[in-house]
């Protein structure tokens, strides 16, 4: 198949309730931050996007939200199926992005060329979609924060380069900031940017 | 053919549904802040709970199980209209209990039995600017959010305690949402305010003709405001509930008379319900006839 059949390949077969299913995974992971949810339908997003961020391009993407892609995403067939699915027009600059995808191994772009909100109006800030290795590394992270109660422990195994400092930085912002959703083929989990990330166990 | 207009699931169509799911992650993410949002008219007047029903909306799914209540009672007409328009438009399961609900929509209580994970518990609200009354101008209010100067709201409990010995707001009583933003718990009566705090449920707040969502996470710290030598304090009642004598739980005045009778009832149906089916009596209850 070329680039322009992927790019209409695919999709929610029952866009709303699929819609609402995966969305509903979306808002109790952002409550519950660091908690793992498994997107249980591929919507043959064209690779090497995941199968969750697939299913969370479709449910929170439409005309009203421009997307920035990675370089690599970027040479896909994704662009093309982004827009035939959902609309979203694609975003030339970082900061004019309501979300962003990039792939695994790819290197992260500072958090500083994103929008993060302005004082006054902190929501008009990017959601970045982060694919990752996996959840079952083997360095434990400590999540505190808002929808946690005492500490949480994760395990995301390949985090890019300079992630956590550039979380640490982010965090200090607040009310401003970007979200992320962590993602690994077919899981996810969110960081609002209210959590705090450290080294180590409980 | 069907002679009933066809609507979407739920009401509302996708990309509003989309546009009110984004809002929302943005308002969970940041505690307390007022997200604005594109509040769609709904097939009810404002001032009705356009806002608790198109969050409602946005978020219930075919699995889910819906409790709407009105002040606590879930058979006054607010409530009654609210899921019955749900139960046609979106063909969900509705309840009257409170445990067995999965979203909870809420014209100004919370529910006395404690929420748990898993359940969503969607507010009502008519002006969610806390300090709109002390500032009408948005511009104004929104710089004193993004500065965090919530000096005037001291200064109004300041003047409640000089004119009347004591803090004399008794429902919508201004919080704080994790040490950040000061947030209108939506007119609940104060008596609910501690069960905000480190509540296991998510809370999401609407407000249609305001058009703004706001939201606090399961295990978030909601503090009410108050001083050190006026420490923040609910209403506490003299004698338990009329009806099934439940204690520390929040009461309605009824009227019985034109001769001043009058009686204490939980405002909570469901949780006066259980308890009575359970054999628990008040003063003025009737036990329940054996099945």
């Amino acid at each position: 198949m070329g680039l322009e059949s992927d790019s209409l390949s695919g999709g929610f077969h029952d866009p709303v309730f699929q819609g609402q299913a995966v969305f509903r995974l979306v808002m109790d992971a952002m409550a519950r931050p660091g908690t793992l949810q498994t997107v249980t339908d591929d919507t043959g997003a064209p690779s090497p996007l995941g199968i969750a961020a697939g299913a969370i391009a479709l449910t929170l993407l439409d005309h009203d939200t421009p997307v920035w892609l990675s370089v690599r995403l970027q040479k896909s067939a994704l662009p093309g199926w982004l827009s035939f699915h959902t609309g979203a027009p694609p975003a030339p600059e970082k900061a004019e992005a309501r979300f962003a995808f990039i792939e695994a191994g790819a290197p992260l772009p500072s958090f500083g060329l994103f929008s993060a909100g302005t004082q006054e109006y902190p929501d008009r800030s990017v959601t970045l979609i982060i694919e990752i290795a996996s959840f079952e590394g083997t360095t434990p992270l400590k999540l505190t924060g808002p929808g946690i109660a005492g500490g949480r422990i994760v395990h995301p195994s390949g985090l890019p380069d300079g992630f956590l400092r550039q979380w640490a930085e982010n965090h200090v912002l607040f009310p401003r900031g970007v979200d992320v959703v962590l993602t690994a083929g077919d899981r996810f989990l969110c960081l609002p940017r209210t959590t705090r990330i450290s080294a180590g166990a409980l | 053919m069907s002679d009933l207009a066809a609507y979407n699931f739920a009401y509302l169509d996708e990309q509003t549904k989309r546009m009110i799911r984004r809002a929302i992650l943005k308002a969970i993410a940041i505690p307390g802040y007022q997200v604005p949002f594109a509040s769609r008219e709904m097939p009810m007047p404002y001032g009705w709970g356009t806002g608790g029903v198109q969050v409602t909306a946005a978020i219930i799914g075919p699995a889910d199980v819906l409790k709407v209540i009105d002040q606590g009672a879930d058979d006054t007409t607010n409530a009654v209209s609210i899921r019955a328009f749900f139960a046609k438009v979106a063909n969900v399961a509705v309840t009257t209990h409170t445990d067995e609900a999965t979203i909870i929509q809420t014209r100004h209580r919370i529910p006395e039995k404690v929420l748990k994970e898993g359940q969503v518990l969607v507010y009502q609200v008519p002006i969610p600017e806390p300090l709109r009354y002390l500032e009408p101008r948005e511009t104004e209010t929104r710089t004193m959010h993004a500065l965090s100067e919530y000096g005037l709201m001291h200064v109004k409990l300041y003047e409640d305690i000089a004119i009347n010995g004591h803090i004399a707001t008794t429902y919508a009583y201004p919080v704080k949402v994790a040490g950040r933003y000061v947030m209108d718990p939506s007119p609940i009566p104060k008596f609910d305010n501690p069960k905000m705090h480190m509540s296991e449920a998510l809370q999401l707040f609407g407000a249609g003709r305001e058009k703004r969502i706001y939201a606090v996470p399961p295990f978030t710290e909601v503090v009410s405001l108050d001083f050190e030598d006026h420490p923040f304090e609910v209403q506490t009642f003299d004698k338990p509930c009329a009806l099934c004598g439940a204690e520390n739980v929040y009461l309605d005045e009824v009227i019985l008379d034109d001769r001043g009778g009058r009686m204490f009832v939980c405002s909570d149906t469901d949780h006066c319900e259980e308890r009575r089916a359970c054999g628990c009596v008040g003063e003025l209850g009737v036990k329940e006839a054996a099945e």
